[in-house]
């Protein structure tokens, strides 16, 4: 895509979130009160009020466009999830991709008038797809379909808005025809009745109960016994069943990969907003709170002037700003390849496909891990519902483990890696962001290159820092191959082999991703035109690079990339560059441009005004409600007159 | 054994993938658990607490994960009410042996905790007529107590308290006063609804002199109708992220006046004429929060990651998923390399733990006993461990439940997994007693002087010896199996704590030497300070693990598997702080591909004992409260029954009436 195209793209996705803000935050049926002080019940209520509410506001405004659906969700919604989401994302989303003309015809106008989800997930399994155990069985003399969940571990479990509030599901189920398995397939079930919302004979449906966070979503079970749908509920766009039973295969199975690659690709924004909206809640309470002596007589200092808070919030500062523009990245390859994927050219789907299941992983752990750092950086504060800080992360920390468990994730990215490198071995060279692997040939015929490398990273030099980072990629991603190949030539079973060399193997995949963000975030450097901006980028971009190399010195030394007294001086350069960015830390925040309302957080409200809001929340608390506590009455009272 | 743990939830018997593990163990799981416990008897005592806790159906936690923030208070104070008559009835006295089990039975999910930090703070900072006036009153709850030290707007900082106690000479009275909003206390444990008195920490001021912080005994509730006392504004401060049964409080003083006798004077006085007078050392008004510290490793920080690795490790051996060779059946997740180094490494920290759990609590009984006897030599020790150990391992513990449950997958994300409300409960143990970056700030500081000291051939106390011995070199370590001699790790452990703190203490030398101050030297040098301070931790908790090893019985095979442990432990240590131990050239890139070796080769040797080794712990399956982690195995039919039972699923949901029919009305007749 042209520069001036993306400018033009990013311009509309701006202007789009300032508009839906201006919708929502003046429209008063979008108020509510603190959820921290409702039941469960209550939250899932609400949610259910503002996701009606919305649903008919989108009609009244005309909101069709995905991208402006997607903002004004956010904005009505803030970053709670909600029961209808999987009705946008995946119910209507999968009829669009996976139905016949004939069946979108059907079923596209009822979309309206349903509430759909989405349901794969089992209680026995979840990301390895394939080993699903519900059944949909071909009856040709009725010609419909018999759904069966025929365990306990093939309940649907986890699916969300299936415990309350849809009435039909698209269900993934193992297809049986005359006699025989044929894979995993989609079919729209209706699960409750139209009218009285009651359960349909032969559906046992309902919510699996409190979890860590999404109170306000409905995660259900849904348990089928004979229950009989239509042959034509079955999505056909690509497999068949004729009337008489016989199954038609579909042409490629790469073509579910643009779905994933989509999603994934969401999830590294995600973990860039969420943990800017940690960070911008630490940073600021860092500058309002102040605490201790740094020099005796003073005042005491801010304590975002301490070195240790500092080293703790600048680092995830610097991550969050890249995987900000590691998630714009994959947007827009995924934008630009998904026209060639319309020609039917997937090619570059492949390395797409691996690249975003490991950068899922990868910035998903770090802004979970980061998340929870920013809340431990509030101290006692951050504990309290007040800072916002725990819903993020209760909220956040799913994405570790929904659309493709992470360690699996890495796995797969690894797979991708292995293969390429094998390529090289034997000859061929790879494209890519994997190109790298090309030069493992030629260094091994002049062995004395890795040594002349060591002398040459400099480091205050972004693009030289790269270069370090791809060097300690393509050494991991080696070992871990040649440990592969060293365990094939000592065991017979190649899954064995893999799993006795998976540490690696997640190793690999960590180091490559980190390895394409750093480069990344270099590269966006050049593409700032404001010198003021670019300075303040470069220094965010030197800290994440120089952190990451003094956080993993052990891979960069043993690989004689770096040596002690250069790891010793990166150490130093952090924490000089610590103090370069602490007076633009705030400015640094303001930039991700939350509204209060968004952060949903006492500590980091925009004004500052820390304690006397607190006070203020507190005294909401529903223990507040009476003077004398009931229990008082009941236990307390009774037990100092007993003794 | 099995029916002895399984509830009745109509479950049938043990899931053949947990008994196939059980049968294979190296070693007795019931000898493990006596060693564990310190004895046979203390397995029996703990097992007999445990079993009439869980009998009695008013300390029943069944629907714990579905009840609301007044419910869970309301519950806490019933258990708490009722604790008192069943202590009763049992038999059970506070200083009997039973009593450590007894809050470890009910997993803290009671009311009135902060009642006895209260007693323990009059005990050890009274006199002895305050002991004999408040401490009986205490017992007999005739009034509940709390402790009132954290402001809104200072927590570890104690010297930044903004409370204020103004001795009055003409009515020998002290007038309590929080100044400004900052000041007021919040978060204090049973303060919010509950508490009748509180200890105050305040800062004392006799003739407008500041004297600092001192403890006061303050009344805030009415005994009969517990209505507020005059001049006290007190509620709680909502919602957290755990703690749903605690009341934590704020408390606001508006010349509020107490006896003067209500100062806690065991080591500080203020006489009536408004002379001030000390006996002791000031720092003894610190040794509550101290000892504290230690006390709460084992229930809060230790036994939950116990609970975590017992959870996670027997769902793994549950849970099948994908397949590992074609054609045979899908693989117990516990079998994948990945899986085992997420979980047997926090198994593995969870025994290294207790055992330096009961190093510290040897040396504190120790202090304890020279400090009754007024000698303070031992306090700079004594606090220096307990903030170093208490940041390392509330930090570790903290991290390791989090990768407990993030190992479960999605399931581990449900509240009935149990591991969400543990995660939640540990996590506050990194803050409360302490800040854990200020912790361990503090044990640096004692370690930069003591380094000094043994650099100038001066004593130290006996943990810190081993700074005199600086000996530069390189790991002689040839071949991956030298790598499970603890002589090897233990040396290397040795060696890259002395390098962190001798290089730190050196760059604070140069910069001071530079012309920077003092503090900002300090400052400049936090974050090293930081690392040199959990390396020496660790070192320690390495060396005591070994230790503890070499004297454990060499019987039914207890002490083979705790040396593969120990190993582990230390191996995982240097796996994943490589790049301290490559610095210096101590250990060389070879040998650091024979420590990754090494220590991969474990995995798979303990993974063979992995489920016995979470039994060993021997919690009951009331106690884990996880649908996930039960003895018997069987999770899935566990979590399908808990999930009905959840309050959502008892009718059509109102919001369907209000919302969802309306909505979907509106459309269907535009169709």
């Amino acid at each position: 895509m042209q520069p001036e195209v993306q400018q033009r793209k990013k311009a509309e996705s701006f202007s789009c979130t300032i508009y839906c803000e201006a919708l929502v935050i003046n429209d008063p049926d979008f108020q509510h009160e603190d959820l921290n002080f409702l039941s469960r019940s209550q939250r899932y209520e609400q949610a259910i009020r503002k996701s009606s509410l919305m649903v008919m506001k989108l009609r009244e405004y005309g909101i069709a466009d995905p991208e402006e659906i997607y903002w004004f969700k956010r904005t009505c919604l803030g970053n709670f999830p909600e029961p209808f989401g999987l009705h946008f994302s995946m119910f209507q989303k999968t009829i669009e991709s996976q139905a016949t003309d004939a069946q979108k015809k059907k079923w596209l106008p009822l979309v309206r008038g349903i509430i759909g989800t989405y349901a794969q997930t089992e209680m026995g399994h979840g990301t390895h797809l394939r080993g699903l155990e519900t059944t949909a069985t071909y009856d040709p003399a009725t010609q419909e379909f018999i759904l069966n969940s025929p365990t306990v571990t093939s309940i649907k479990w986890w699916p969300g808005g299936l415990g309350k509030t849809s009435n039909h599901a698209i269900v993934l189920a193992q297809l049986y025809t005359q006699g025989q398995c044929k894979g995993l397939h989609a079919f729209i079930v209706p699960i409750r009745q139209l009218g009285t919302h009651e359960p349909l004979p032969g559906i046992t449906v309902g919510d699996i109960g409190p979890k860590f966070g999404y109170d306000e979503m409905d995660n259900g079970y849904l348990k089928m016994d004979n229950f009989r749908i239509p042959r034509e509920n079955m999505l056909m766009k690509y497999a068949q069943v004729e009337p008489d039973g016989t199954y038609v295969k579909p042409l490629s199975d790469k073509l579910t990969y643009g779905t994933m690659v989509f999603i994934r690709s969401l999830i590294v924004g995600d973990s860039a907003r969420s943990l800017s909206r940690a960070c911008t809640i630490a940073i600021r309470y860092s500058a309002v709170r102040h605490q201790s002596e740094l020099k005796p007589g003073e005042p005491e200092p801010q304590i975002l002037d301490y070195q240790t808070q500092q080293y703790k919030l600048f680092p995830l500062l610097a991550t969050a700003y890249a995987f900000h523009f590691v998630g714009a990245y994959i947007k827009d390859t995924y934008r630009r390849i998904s026209g060639d994927i319309n020609e039917g050219d997937l090619s570059e789907l492949p390395e797409l496909h691996a690249l975003t299941a490991g950068l899922k992983a990868f910035t998903s752990w770090t802004a979970n891990a980061g998340i929870e750092e920013c809340r431990m950086a509030c101290g006692g504060h951050g504990y309290s519902r007040c800072s916002g800080i725990p819903d993020i992360y209760v909220t956040f920390t799913p994405s570790c483990t929904y659309e493709g468990e992470n360690t699996v994730m890495m796995l797969q990215t690894a797979r991708f890696l292995v293969k390429s490198y094998n390529q090289v071995a034997a000859g061929q060279r790879v494209s890519g962001m994997v190109s790298y692997l090309n030069d493992l040939s030629r260094q091994r015929i002049q062995p004395q290159h890795v040594a002349a490398r060591t002398v040459s990273v400099r480091i205050n030099d972004p693009v030289s820092l790269v270069e370090a980072y791809k060097a300690r990629a393509a050494r991991l991603v080696e070992a871990a191959a040649k440990n592969l190949q060293a365990e094939l030539n000592h065991r017979k079973s190649k899954e064995d082999a893999w799993n006795r060399t998976s540490v690696d193997l997640v190793r690999a995949s960590e180091v490559h991703c980190h390895y394409v963000i750093v480069k990344l975030f270099t590269a966006k450097l050049s593409e700032i035109s404001n010198a003021a901006v670019r300075a303040v980028m470069t220094e965010l971009c030197l800290l994440y690079t120089l952190y990451g190399i003094s956080k993993n010195a052990g891979d960069f030394m043993q690989a004689g990339i770096l040596t002690d007294a250069q790891i010793t001086q990166v150490n130093q350069r952090v924490k000089e560059l610590l103090a370069i960015i602490r007076p633009n830390a705030v400015a640094l925040v303001d930039s991700f441009d939350f509204h209060d309302t968004h952060l949903g957080s006492v500590l980091g409200r925009y004004d500052g005004n820390v304690y006397e809001n607190m006070f203020e929340w507190a005294k909401k608390s529903p223990l507040n409600k009476t003077e004398v506590h009931e229990s008082f009455h009941k236990h307390l009272k009774p037990m100092q007159a007993k003794l | 054994m099995g029916s002895k743990y399984a509830q009745g939830f109509g479950l049938g018997s043990v899931n053949p993938d947990l008994a196939s593990e059980r049968q294979t163990a190296s070693f007795s799981v019931e000898r493990l658990t006596t060693v564990l416990d310190g004895g046979a008897e203390h397995t029996r005592v703990r097992r007999a607490v445990v079993e009439a806790i869980e009998r009695d159906p008013v300390f029943s936690r069944e629907n714990q994960y579905f009840q609301t923030q007044n419910e869970r208070y309301e519950a806490a104070v019933r258990k708490a009410v009722h604790l008192q008559k069943k202590m009763h009835e049992m038999g059970w006295r506070e200083d009997g042996p039973e009593f450590i089990y007894i809050y470890r039975a009910l997993a803290g999910d009671v009311a009135f905790l902060l009642h006895r930090v209260f007693m323990r703070s009059i005990s050890v900072l009274g006199s002895d007529e305050q002991v004999a006036k408040w401490i009986p009153l205490a017992t007999k709850h005739q009034l509940i107590g709390s402790y009132a030290q954290t402001e809104l707007g200072h927590g570890t900082y104690l010297q930044g308290l903004e409370t204020t106690a103004v001795f009055d000479t003409t009515t020998q009275e002290f007038i309590l006063n929080t100044p400004k909003i900052s000041a007021m206390k919040w978060w204090p444990g049973d303060m919010g609804r509950s508490a009748t008195h509180t200890v105050v920490f305040a800062q004392l001021y006799v003739h407008g002199k500041c004297y600092g912080v001192h403890p006061f005994i303050v009344q805030i509730r009415s005994l009969r109708d517990h209505s507020l006392c005059p001049g006290i504004t007190a509620g709680d401060i909502g919602p957290k992220m755990n703690f749903e049964h605690i009341d934590n409080g704020y408390l606001m003083l508006q010349n509020v006046r107490i006896p003067r006798e209500n100062m806690l004077n065991k080591f500080c006085e203020v006489q009536p004429d408004g002379t001030y007078v000390r006996r002791g050392s000031q720092k003894i008004n610190y040794f509550t929060m101290t000892t504290l510290r230690v006390s709460l490793l084992s229930d809060e920080v230790i036994l939950p990651l116990m609970k975590a690795c017992t959870i996670a490790i027997r769902y793994s051996a549950v849970r099948r998923q994908s397949k590992l060779n074609p054609g045979e059946e899908e693989a117990k997740i516990l079998d994948y390399q990945t899986q085992q180094e997420k979980l047997l490494p926090q198994l593995a920290a969870a025994y290294a733990f207790h055992f330096i759990n009961n190093y510290l609590h040897k040396l504190f009984d120790r202090g304890y006993k020279e400090i009754q006897e007024r000698n303070f030599s031992s306090l700079p020790e004594l606090h220096a461990s307990s903030s170093g150990f208490k940041a390392m391992l509330s930090q570790y513990c903290t991290a390791g439940v989090e990768i407990c449950l993030r190992a479960c997958g999605g399931h581990g994300y449900s509240l009935l997994s149990g591991l969400p409300s543990l995660y939640t409960k540990i996590l506050a143990s990194c803050i409360y007693e302490g800040e854990n970056t200020i912790l361990l700030l503090q044990t640096a500081r004692f370690l930069i002087k003591c380094f000094a000291a043994a650099s100038a051939g001066q004593p130290v106390p006996q943990s810190v010896t081993y700074l005199a011995a600086v000996k530069p070199g390189k790991c002689p370590a040839k071949n991956k199996l030298d790598f499970l001699n603890p002589d090897i790790y233990v040396e290397a452990y040795q060696h890259t704590a002395i390098r962190l703190l001798s290089s730190t203490a050196a760059k604070l030398q140069d910069l001071i030497q530079s012309g920077v101050k003092k503090h900002e030297a300090w400052n400049q040098c936090t974050v090293q300070l930081v690392q040199a301070a959990k390396a020496h931790c660790h070192y320690i908790t390495v060396k005591n693990f070994v230790e503890t090893v070499e004297k454990l019985e060499n019987k039914a095979g207890i002490q083979k598997i705790m040396k593969h442990l120990c190993d582990l432990y230390a191996l995982h240590g240097i796996f994943s702080n490589a790049g301290l131990f490559l610095h210096d050239g101590y250990i060389s890139g070879a040998q650091m591909d024979m420590i990754t070796a090494s220590y991969l080769d474990l995995l798979g040797v303990i993974r063979k004992d992995a489920v016995p080794l979470v039994d060993a712990f021997d919690f009951t399956d009331k106690s884990l409260n996880s649908a996930l982690g039960s003895y018997d195995g069987n999770v899935y039919q566990r979590l399908y029954e808990w999930a009905q039972k959840s309050p959502t699923n008892q009718q059509v949901h109102p919001a369907y009436e209000k919302y969802l029919r309306p909505l979907l009305h509106n459309k269907l007749s535009k169709l």
